[in-house]
C-alpha cells in the first residue's frame, strides 16, 4: 500500500494511486483522497472530543449544523445524521468506492474522511447531482447501458464517474477503466458502466457546446 | 398443440417481449434514491451491534455484560449464545445489543467480558489426509463398469489434481435489518432474497425465544436490496435478535453485520478438490470417469457436487468426502455445486483432449450427446457460436504459446447446465377506472430485472407501454411469490402477471363489448387501444374503455402454477463459454483478453436485463477465477482476509471483452420463460483455467489462479 503524496497528479488521473504494472490484476483501489485527509480542519490545534462536539456542514449548498464526535466519518455523519443515504457503507475502509462523495470538486471516499475534516469544505452527494425524475447526464446514461443491477454500488459509482468526467471530458477506454478503478461492484455491472461513462462525456460535452 | 388462452404471444405479435427495455427501477438506483435496508432511518432509531466469538472453537465458560448494560445510551443486551454453549467459526454470534448510536453501540461491545475455553478446531481442508475425524464419507455411486472400461487396452487416459478454494458472498448491502414494533405488530425492513418466507421463520425464531407474537403480525418489506447471491434466504440470529432488541428497548433497531463479520459469517461458498482419471477412445469419445472428491461447507461439510458435470459418461465412479471445518457455514451460492463441478470435470476433459491432441470444441462437440435429457444439439450450436465469437480457429492453438517472449496467449472452454423452473407464486393484476395499471405480487427484485419483466409482461398484454404499468412488490403482505433462489423468480412472476393480465383483460374486454358492438372474444387490446380483431376501426383507447368500469377496479389473480395446460416456462438450460486469456511467465499475472458466453434460457422477456445478468455473471466468475479465496489461518483459526481491500473483487479495468450471445428465435423461445441467474456464473472459472493451460502448456490445479500457484506450476513444467 503505497500512498500519494501532496495534491493530485499532474496528469489528474484519479485519487487512485495505481500500481501500474499491476493493474491488471490489483483492483483494490487503496487510496481516497489524501489530499482531502491532508486537510487541515480549522480546529485550533488541541485534543477535540471524545464526546460529541458541533460542527458545520456544507452539504449539497446548504449548511448543516450538527453534533457529531470527532471519530465519526464524514459517510457516517452524511447517512445517520443528515439522512443522506445514497452513498453507501460497504467496506468502511476506503476500497469499494460506494460512498464516493465530491469535495471541493475532487471525489472522495467519504468512509475515509473524518465528519470534522470536512468542516469548512464544500461536499456534494449524489442526492445534488439529480433525482430519479432529473437524472444528471451521467444517471441517464447508467440507466440506458444497464450499468445497474442490485444497485448498492451505483450511486457511488454516478458520483466517480462524474468527477472523473468533470477532468477528463474526453476519455478513452483506457482512461475509463483507470480512472474508475476505485469503484467495485460485485454483480458485475462493469460492462455497462464501460458504455455508460462514454456516452455520458458525449452528453456532457454536447452539453457545454451548447451553452 | 392447442392454443391456450395465456400462451406467450407468436413472434411476430410481441412489441415488447424480447426487446431490450430499460429497467424500470433504473432511475431509482442511479439517483440514489432507491432506499434500501440498510439506508431506513425511522425516528428513534437505536443500531445494534454483534459481539462475536474470536474463537474458531471454543466453549463459553463465563459472560458479563454488565458494563456494557451499565453504558449511557445502551437500551438492551441480550445473549444469544449462553454459557456452556460452544462457538464453531470466528464470528459466531454470542450477543447482540442496541444502543443509541453506532459508536456507543460499538463501545459497549468493548465492556462486554466473556472468557472461552479453546477447543480443537480444523480451518483447512485442500490436505484431505490432515482432516482426520473432521472428513466423513459423504456419497458415492457407480454407473457401468469403469474398472473394466478404464483397463480397455485402447483407450487414452488423463489423470489429475483439480480444485476451487470456499469464497464468500461478499454481498454489497451487508445483511441486516430493521425492527419496529408499534403494539404486538413488527415491520421488518430487511436485506432478503425471501420477502414472502421472513414473516414466518421470524416469528417462529421469536417464539422460540418466548416473545409472543403471531405471524399474521409481521410484515417483511424489501424494496430494493444490495445484492444476495444465495446467502440470504433466512432471517439469521441476527433478523430474529434485531427484532427481540427492539421489543426490549421499545424503539427500532437497524443492525446491519460489519464488514468483517459478513466475511467470515454471512456467506461461504464450500470448496470442492478432486483427484480425477477420466478415459476417452483414441477418436476422442469419452468411455469412463472416476474421482474422488472432497470439500468443506463449514461444521456442516458439503455435498458431492454433480460430478461428472454435463456429460454422462456411461462408466463412472464417484466417492466424495464431506469435511468439516470450523468456518462460516455454507450458504447457497449461485448455482450451488455447478461451478465446482464445472471446474472438476471441464478441466479433466480439457487435460484429456489436450492428451488426445484434440481441439476441445472438436472433443466436447464429439461428446454433446451425452448431455442429459437430449440436450446435445443445444450444446452443439452453443459451442460452434461461441467458438466463432471468439475466433477459435484463428487464437486457439495447442497446448503450449510456443511463440517467443514471456507473454502467453491461451483458450479454454467449458460447458454448464442448470434448470431454471419458476417457482410457486401469484400475482394481482388490478385495471383502475382512470386507466392506471397495478402489478402486485410478493417478490423482490435481487438486480436480475424482477421488477421490469413484470412490467413488460403486463404492457405486452394489455398492449400499453411499459410506463403504464405500476409495479409493486418487496412486501408480504402482497400476494405471495417464492424466494429467489435457483434461477426461479422470472419463470415464476411472467407467468403469474401474465395469467392475472389475460385474465383481468377478458373482465375488461366484456364491460366494453356492448359499446363497441363488437363480441368480446373479437376484441384485443393493441397499442394503447382495445379494438376489434379484423376492423381497426372499432376501437376506443384504454383509458376510455377502462372509463367505462365506472367507479369498479378490476382485479384478477393469476397462479403459478396454475389448473390450466398452458405452458408458459420450462426448465433445463445449456451454456458453453470461451475464455481468451494472456498470462505473463515472468510475473504469474493473468490478463483476460476476452470471454464469450452463449446461453439459452427459453423465451426472453427483456433482452437487456437479460444480457446485463451475462456479463454480471462472466465478470463474478472472472473474479472468483483470479482473485476470491477465503483465506485462512489454521494456528488461529481466522480468515486472513476478512476486508474488501484482502479479499479481492475485480475492478473495471480486469474484465477484458465480454461478448454475450443470447440463443433465440425456434426451439428456443416456444419453451417458455426459463431462469437465467445462476447458469452463466457455472463456467467461467473452468474455462479460463483451461485457456491458461492452453497459454502456458501446463494446469495451475485450484482456483483462484494466483500468481504464485501460475508460477509454481511453472515450475514443473510447460512453456517458460
Amino acid at each position: 500500500m503505497r500512498k500519494k503524496k501532496g495534491k493530485h497528479p499532474a496528469d489528474g488521473f484519479s485519487r487512485r494511486d495505481f500500481l501500474k504494472g499491476a493493474s491488471m490484476a490489483v483492483s483494490t483501489g487503496l487510496l481516497a483522497a489524501p489530499e482531502a485527509v491532508a486537510a487541515a480542519p480549522e480546529h485550533s490545534p488541541g485534543v477535540l472530543g471524545p464526546g460529541a462536539i458541533p460542527i458545520s456542514l456544507q452539504v449539497n449548498g446548504k449548511a448543516h449544523s450538527l453534533k457529531v464526535e470527532p471519530r465519526v466519518t464524514l459517510l457516517d455523519a452524511l447517512r445517520n445524521h443528515l439522512d443522506l443515504t445514497g452513498a453507501k457503507k460497504v467496506c468502511d475502509r476506503g476500497v469499494c468506492g460506494a460512498c464516493t462523495v465530491i469535495m471541493d470538486g475532487h471525489p472522495v471516499y467519504a468512509c475515509n474522511v473524518l465528519a470534522i475534516e470536512a468542516e469548512g469544505h464544500r461536499i456534494e452527494t449524489i442526492e445534488a447531482l439529480g433525482t430519479a425524475d432529473n437524472l444528471h447526464p451521467v444517471m441517464a446514461a447508467f440507466v440506458e447501458h444497464d450499468a445497474q443491477q442490485c444497485g448498492f454500488c451505483t450511486p457511488g459509482f454516478v458520483v466517480a464517474c462524474k468527477a472523473f468526467l468533470d477532468k477528463h471530458p474526453n476519455p478513452t477506454m483506457k482512461d475509463v477503466e483507470h480512472g474508475l478503478g476505485g469503484n467495485l461492484c460485485r454483480c458485475g455491472t462493469y460492462a455497462g458502466v464501460r458504455e455508460a461513462v462514454l456516452e455520458a462525456a458525449k452528453t456532457l460535452k454536447g452539453g457545454r457546446a451548447n451553452g | 398443440m392447442d392454443k391456450c388462452k395465456y400462451d406467450w404471444p407468436a413472434a411476430g405479435e410481441r412489441s415488447l417481449i424480447g426487446k431490450r427495455i430499460k429497467r424500470i427501477d433504473g432511475p431509482a438506483k442511479s439517483s440514489g434514491s432507491a432506499k434500501y435496508t440498510y439506508d431506513m432511518n425511522p425516528p428513534g432509531l437505536l443500531i445494534g451491534k454483534i459481539y462475536r466469538s474470536p474463537y474458531a472453537h471454543a466453549k463459553i465458560t463465563a459472560i458479563d455484560t454488565s458494563e456494557a448494560e451499565k453504558l449511557p445510551g445502551v437500551k438492551a443486551v441480550q445473549v444469544i449464545l449462553g454459557v456452556g454453549k460452544e462457538t464453531n467459526w470466528v464470528g459466531d454470534e454470542i450477543i447482540a445489543l442496541a444502543a443509541e448510536s453506532e459508536e456507543i453501540a460499538e463501545d459497549a461491545l468493548r465492556k462486554i467480558k466473556v472468557e472461552f475455553e479453546e477447543l480443537p478446531h480444523l480451518v483447512l481442508e485442500e490436505n484431505l489426509e490432515q482432516a482426520g475425524s473432521y472428513a466423513k464419507k459423504a456419497g458415492a455411486k457407480t454407473a457401468g463398469d469403469p474398472a473394466k472400461a478404464f483397463s480397455d487396452p485402447d483407450v487414452v487416459i488423463s489423470e489429475g489434481y483439480y480444485g476451487i478454494a470456499a469464497i464468500t458472498h461478499c454481498c454489497l448491502e451487508a445483511h441486516g435489518n430493521v425492527a419496529e414494533w408499534t403494539g404486538e405488530k413488527l415491520l421488518t425492513y430487511s436485506s432478503t432474497q425471501n420477502v414472502p418466507g421472513l414473516p414466518g421463520q421470524i416469528g417462529q425464531g421469536l417464539r422460540e425465544q418466548k416473545v409472543d407474537v403471531a405471524d399474521k403480525n409481521i410484515e417483511t418489506i424489501c424494496n430494493y436490496v444490495g445484492g444476495g447471491f444465495g446467502s440470504k434466504f433466512g432471517p439469521d440470529e441476527w433478523g430474529i435478535h434485531v427484532a427481540q432488541l427492539a421489543k426490549t428497548a421499545g424503539k427500532p433497531v437497524k443492525l446491519m453485520l460489519d464488514r468483517n463479520m459478513e466475511l467470515e459469517a454471512a456467506g461461504a461458498r464450500p470448496s470442492s478438490y478432486a483427484q480425477v482419471k477420466v478415459a476417452a477412445k483414441k477418436d476422442g469419445t469419452l468411455v469412463a470417469w472416476e474421482s474422488q472428491s472432497w470439500g468443506t461447507g463449514g461444521p456442516a461439510g458439503t455435498g458431492m457436487p454433480p460430478l461428472p458435470y454435463v456429460l454422462e459418461i456411461p462408466n463412472s465412479s464417484t466417492q466424495h468426502t464431506s469435511i468439516s471445518t470450523n468456518t462460516g457455514p455454507a450458504r447457497a451460492w449461485r448455482a450451488p455445486n455447478h461451478p465446482q463441478a464445472a471446474v472438476l470435470t471441464m478441466c479433466a476433459l480439457e487435460d484429456l483432449a489436450a492428451k488426445l491432441e484434440m481441439d476441445p470444441i472438436e472433443f466436447f462437440s464429439k461428446n454433446a450427446d451425452l448431455a442429459a435429457a437430449g440436450r446435445g444439439k443445444v450444446y452443439k450450436e452453443e459451442l460452434q457460436i461461441a467458438a466463432e465469437l471468439a475466433d477459435w480457429k484463428k487464437n486457439w492453438h495447442p497446448r503450449g504459446d510456443k511463440t517467443p517472449g514471456h507473454i502467453k496467449r491461451g483458450m479454454g472452454v467449458s460447458m454448464h447446465t442448470w434448470g431454471g423452473r419458476g417457482h410457486n407464486g401469484m400475482c394481482m393484476v388490478s385495471i383502475h377506472p382512470d386507466g392506471s395499471v397495478e402489478a402486485t405480487t410478493g417478490t423482490q427484485d435481487l438486480g436480475t430485472g424482477t421488477r421490469t419483466v413484470i412490467a413488460v409482461v403486463a404492457a405486452e398484454t394489455f398492449g400499453l407501454p411499459v410506463e403504464a404499468i405500476t409495479v409493486n412488490i418487496g412486501d408480504s403482505k402482497f400476494p405471495p411469490d417464492g424466494a429467489s433462489g435457483g434461477s426461479t423468480t422470472v419463470g415464476a412472476v411472467s407467468a403469474t402477471t401474465r395469467r392475472a393480465s389475460v385474465d383481468a383483460l377478458d373482465q375488461l374486454l366484456a364491460v366494453v363489448a356492448p359499446s363497441l358492438g363488437v363480441p368480446a372474444d373479437q376484441l384485443v387490446a393493441v397499442g394503447g387501444n382495445i379494438q376489434a380483431k379484423d376492423d381497426a376501426s372499432k376501437k376506443m383507447t384504454w383509458k376510455e374503455a377502462c372509463a367505462k368500469l365506472q367507479v369498479k377496479t378490476i382485479q384478477a389473480m393469476g397462479k403459478n402454477p396454475d389448473a390450466s395446460k398452458c405452458k408458459l416456462g420450462d426448465s433445463g438450460v445449456g451454456g458453453v463459454q470461451i475464455a481468451d486469456v494472456s498470462v505473463d511467465t515472468e510475473t504469474g499475472l493473468i490478463k483476460i483478453n476476452r470471454m464469450v458466453a452463449a446461453q439459452d434460457c427459453g423465451l426472453i422477456i427483456d433482452m437487456k436485463t437479460a444480457e446485463s445478468t451475462c456479463y454480471g455473471a462472466l465478470i463474478m466468475g472472472i473474479t472468483y477465477s483470479l482473485f476470491e479465496e477465503k483465506i485462512m489461518d489454521q494456528i488461529t483459526g481466522r480468515m486472513l482476509n476478512n476486508n474488501m481491500e484482502f479479499y479481492k473483487l475485480a475492478g473495471i479495468g480486469d474484465i477484458g471483452e465480454l461478448v454475450v450471445h443470447m440463443m433465440t428465435g425456434p426451439g428456443y423461445d416456444e419453451r417458455g420463460t426459463i431462469g437465467l441467474g445462476e447458469p452463466p456464473v457455472v463456467s467461467p472459472g473452468a474455462a479460463i483455467s483451461n485457456a491458461v493451460a492452453n497459454a502456458i502448456g501446463v494446469r495451475v490445479p485450484t482456483l483462484p489462479l494466483t500468481p504464485d500457484k501460475v508460477l509454481a506450476a511453472l515450475a514443473k513444467g510447460g512453456v517458460a
